[in-house]
């Protein structure tokens, strides 16, 4: 389990992005944040948010039209 | 926290203050503030209508021969012929804001707030104040002023210089 819930979906660029590093704020060094979303280009940009910010993504999957991204803050 | 460790930078001159021109400069000012980045936005000539406290953005069909609006399952462009006759922007205007909602795409407030919340440097151009009659008080708080030498100094300190 994410120690917090991020639902972006039905939002479309860059606003799942910037939900994410408002969710993060709250969540503690180490801690985790589950996203779904359903806007395709996030896969592409939660991977690049990560690589700059240097948050690690622990897993993005797909099914039934929702993305799921897992980042541990760091 | 790494978020601000990298400490990269960014500056944008925004010039232009349409609904459709108003995206890319708050898109990519609000991201990159998320992404850790320090950013500055230089809001010169028409682009200053977006510091406006009252935003009354348009878009307008006119001599956008690029503007194609989804509709009926097509798309639809407008003949400059038509795109000229009153009270056509305002009806683009409504179909570019339903748009905006139904595909769950920010407002350019929604925007411009986040950027005011990520600290992002708001400059507006003091020339283009003097030139438009703009006062201070027509545009948001927490905005600096400054002319092409403060940009410049700031585009020097930058990794990224974008101008839209």
């Amino acid at each position: 389990m994410a120690d917090a819930v991020l639902d972006a979906k039905g939002l479309n660029c860059p606003l799942p992005i910037l939900k994410a590093k408002k969710a993060l704020k709250d969540v503690p060094s180490g801690g985790t944040l589950e996203i779904l979303s359903t806007d395709p280009g996030s896969v592409a940009d939660f991977e690049a948010f990560c690589r700059t910010t240097g948050n690690e993504l622990l897993e993005s999957s797909s099914g039934d039209g929702v993305y799921k991204f897992l980042i541990k803050h760091t | 926290m790494s978020d601000k460790s990298n400490a990269k930078s960014m500056s944008i001159i925004v010039t232009k203050g349409s609904l459709d021109w108003a995206y890319p400069p708050f898109i990519l000012s609000t991201t990159a503030a998320a992404m850790g980045l320090e950013v500055s936005m230089f809001f010169t000539f028409y682009g200053l209508a977006l510091l406006k406290k009252d935003l009354k953005l348009q878009v307008t069909p006119l001599g956008n021969a690029a503007m194609e609006m989804p509709m009926m399952g097509g798309h639809m462009v407008m003949p400059n012929a038509m795109a000229m006759l009153p009270g056509v922007d305002a009806a683009a205007t409504v179909m570019m804001k339903n748009l905006i909602k139904k595909k769950g795409v920010a407002s350019i407030e929604e925007l411009r707030e986040a950027a005011v919340e990520s600290d992002v440097r708001m400059i507006a151009c003091q020339m283009t104040l003097d030139l438009f009659e703009y006062k201070r008080e027509d545009i948001i708080d927490g905005h600096e002023l400054g002319g092409a030498a403060t940009y410049i100094d700031i585009a020097t300190k930058s990794d990224i210089n974008l101008f839209i």
